[in-house]
């Protein structure tokens, strides 16, 4: 299944005018067009959010924009700037989000996001960083996923509110509300259209699509299907010049897995020698296969450190093979270091002066491709005294930092997630209960350690400027040991809610 | 009952019979004699697959079986993979079992079928001290793999058991390709003088080891370097009448 991301970009001339001048810009609430000449007349080509507000329009005379807009500050157009700028953001794309990346020219990029969502923590987290990311730029942005570049592009434009993510598997249904623009059809065939009475997708979708062909030619029916994914629609990545990238064509399309772990071997060769020749090392390498139906499948590996190493990049790429699908087979390789880093000589340690720790950087990449880079980490200590907070995840591969958590309570080996409310039979305010029932079952408490007291960090929330939780280690009848804290002192209604709770359990 | 020649020269025959030349075998000894004499080379051999499994109602949360795992990876060298798919692992008390938290690093699979992946990447690395896996199934053939990646780079592979319901402890016991299996259930703590909880302590049920009876111990919960101890009382007493008795055999 092919998933695609369409990312619209609705002031873009105005966000890279801004982005460019950077101090020297207008500030942001001022109303900012752009105009060109249209024939011997100067009309608005691009409105940032305020000059929008204010009732300029695209295509509006320069002359009645002035007029309506207080304050308004006029820049030209200048098309190939923001072409140019479109393709520096799509290759910020291809390094950031995925191997197949493409701009959407005037407004937009296009994103082969098949498979590389999980990295991102999956489709949501992926869109929301990506406007996220893109707002703190000064870049207003909206975004849709769906099945096919069309579905996404018209979505983006006309459902996002700022993002968009249409069900796997969706047919024309999440298309049929839209407009007849959103199927990026020349404006006068939507004009024309209109005047034939459709206003909708969907009044279109449920028409024969014989007498609209011949009246319109065969580009209609070519956007419709585009846009329900029944025509595949080849995005063409964008490569930089500089980009070392190796590719292979085959007189015979290939299929079988052998094959294609044997030429990514021999890609991978050819693309080491490149490195070398450059004195690089990948960081990220993206294998793109080309099929002959005009598919794209792609895989992206990357590695902690710049890597030159053809067995091990190899092998990060052949593990990887089982998601590409052949279809009726591939008849080119492109191999490309889509980010790559300076990588020296360096010669490797003989045993002699070994220190004894075996470098597993290869081994995180492997699990890295596999699983994510968020899911792989490890664990560093943090100077609080709340246990939920006492853990920060670092990247698997970051410096050793030495340390590890202060004090001499013991801790539970496993610790719930959220603590869970317990039932206590509880004695004296500075008493442990003598039982308790957790999740149904009633304990009678045999013995007990504490209490430790924990403090509220009054530097996070003001809620916690008096909170104090009680902690205990408590042993019953069987043997089994919780630790069960009390939310507040036993005494002061401020420092919590005097109610007992179940947060971990020892080994 | 041990240092038989008889039995040591057939198990060396078998060995020449399995005609799989191993490296040299190395085993991890717990340093408690009770236990080390009933595993065969007086340890925990590495490179191999081991199970753990917590019993009673430690099954589904498996908390003393997981400390249990990092004492064991605490006496490795090296880095330690530890595979998880629910992350209620709380690093401070594998820290406190000695195992520091720059030595570990935490994959989170999302299921059974990419833990098992994900440790056997690990095992067959090489480079890590210890590798281990909370999977609620493990059959044979999956086992078996394990087992044979652990058997060729020689890290420790350590199968933590762990169900989402008491029900699905019964998998435990199934036949897999592991080298050990053991159940740690809690136990109570002995009494102290004053209120408090003691030294935590633990049932260990060797249930199953290769060219080797199963035993049950009980011994106090790991030390701040992984280690194990007797319980006082028992390493006194019993232990001293069978060293007299045995005298008195022989």
């Amino acid at each position: 299944m092919v998933r695609v991301v369409s990312l619209f970009l609705p002031s873009w001339p105005a966000d890279r005018l801004r982005r460019q001048a950077g101090d020297a810009a207008p500030p942001a609430e001022t109303p900012l067009v752009l105009i060109g000449h249209d024939g011997r007349r100067q009309v608005v080509r691009a409105a940032d959010a305020a000059a929008m507000a204010a009732g300029a329009r695209v295509g509006m005379p320069a002359a009645k924009a002035r007029i309506l807009v207080q304050g308004l500050v006029v820049r030209d157009h200048d098309p190939a700037a923001d072409a140019q700028g479109l393709d520096r953001l799509a290759l910020w794309a291809l390094r950031r989000y995925a191997p197949i990346v493409a701009a959407d020219p005037p407004d937009g990029l296009v994103i082969d996001s098949t498979g590389a969502d999980h990295l991102h923590g999956g489709e949501e987290p992926m869109l929301a960083g990506l406007i996220d990311r893109l707002a703190s730029s000064g870049v207003r942005a909206r975004a849709a996923i769906a099945d096919s570049w069309g579905a996404a592009h018209a979505l983006a434009r006309y459902a996002a509110r700022p993002v968009l993510i249409a069900p796997l598997g969706h047919s024309g249904s999440v298309l049929t509300g839209l407009p007849l623009a959103a199927l990026r059809l020349p404006a006068d065939m939507v004009a024309a259209l209109h005047v034939l009475g459709f206003e909708r997708i969907g009044d279109l979708l449920a028409q024969p699509r014989a007498p609209l062909t011949l009246r319109f030619g065969p580009q209609l029916g070519r956007r419709i299907d585009q846009a329900l994914g029944i025509l595949s629609e080849p995005i063409v990545p964008i490569r930089p010049d500089e980009l070392i990238e190796v590719r292979r064509n085959f007189a015979e399309p290939i299929g079988a897995a052998e094959t294609i772990a044997r030429h990514i071997g021999e890609l991978v060769a050819q693309l080491c020698a490149g490195l070398e020749a450059e004195g690089l090392g990948a960081k990220r390498l993206d294998l793109i296969c080309h099929r002959v139906d005009d598919r794209l499948q792609a895989v992206r590996v990357g590695v902690a450190m710049p890597v030159r190493d053809v067995k091990r990049l190899t092998r990060l790429l052949i593990d990887k093979i089982e998601t590409i699908e052949p279809g009726f087979g591939i008849e080119t390789l492109s191999l490309a270091a889509t980010l790559a880093e300076p990588l020296a000589e360096r010669q490797i340690l003989t045993t002699m002066v070994d220190d004894g720790t075996p470098d597993v950087s290869d081994l995180v990449d492997t699990l890295v491709n596999r699983v994510g880079e968020r899911s792989l980490y490890r664990a560093a200590p943090v100077a609080t005294e709340t246990p939920e907070r006492s853990v920060l995840r670092i990247p698997a591969m970051a410096p050793d930092t030495g340390e590890t958590w202060q004090g001499r309570w013991p801790r539970p080996s496993r610790l719930l997630a959220s603590p869970e409310p317990i039932e206590t039979l509880a004695a004296l305010p500075d008493h442990p209960p003598v039982a308790f029932t957790w999740r149904g079952v009633r304990r009678r408490v045999r013995r007990a350690d504490g209490p430790e007291r924990i403090r509220g960090e009054w530097w996070r929330r003001d809620a916690e400027l008096t909170a104090v939780r009680d902690y205990f280690r408590v042993e019953d009848d069987a043997g089994e040991r919780y630790w069960i804290f009390r939310s507040g002192d036993g005494e002061d209604p401020n420092s919590g809610s005097q109610r007992w709770f179940l947060h971990g359990v020892f080994g | 009952m041990r240092h038989q020649p008889a039995i040591e020269s057939l198990r060396a025959q078998i060995e020449k019979i399995e005609g799989q030349t191993r490296r040299v075998k190395s085993v991890l000894p717990f340093g408690i004699a009770d236990i080390d004499a009933r595993l065969p080379g007086g340890g925990l051999p590495l490179g191999a697959l081991h199970e753990i499994a917590g019993g009673g109602n430690g099954a589904v949360d498996g908390a003393a079986a997981a400390l249990f795992a990092a004492g064991i990876a605490t006496r490795t060298k090296g880095k330690v993979l530890w595979v998880i798919t629910r992350s209620d692992l709380f690093a401070p008390a594998l820290a406190q079992a000695g195992l520091a938290p720059d030595r570990v690093i935490y994959v989170e699979a999302g299921n059974d079928k990419t833990v098992l992946a994900c440790v056997e990447e690990g095992l067959r690395h090489g480079g890590l001290g210890a590798v281990v896996g909370e999977v609620a199934r493990l059959d044979m053939t999956a086992s078996r793999r394990l087992q044979l990646c652990a058997e060729g780079s020689g890290s420790i592979g350590l199968a933590l058991r762990r169900w989402r319901r008491q029900s699905e402890a019964v998998d435990f016991g199934q036949p897999t390709a592991a080298a050990t299996r053991w159940r740690v259930s809690v136990m109570p703590s002995a009494a102290l003088p004053v209120p408090g909880v003691g030294r935590h302590r633990w049932l260990l049920e060797l249930i199953r080891v290769r060219a080797g009876e199963s035993a049950d111990f009980e011994v106090e919960a790991c030390d701040g370097s992984g280690r194990l101890a007797v319980p006082a009382e028992l390493a006194r007493g019993p232990a001293s009448t069978a060293g007299w008795r045995r005298g008195a055999a022989g």
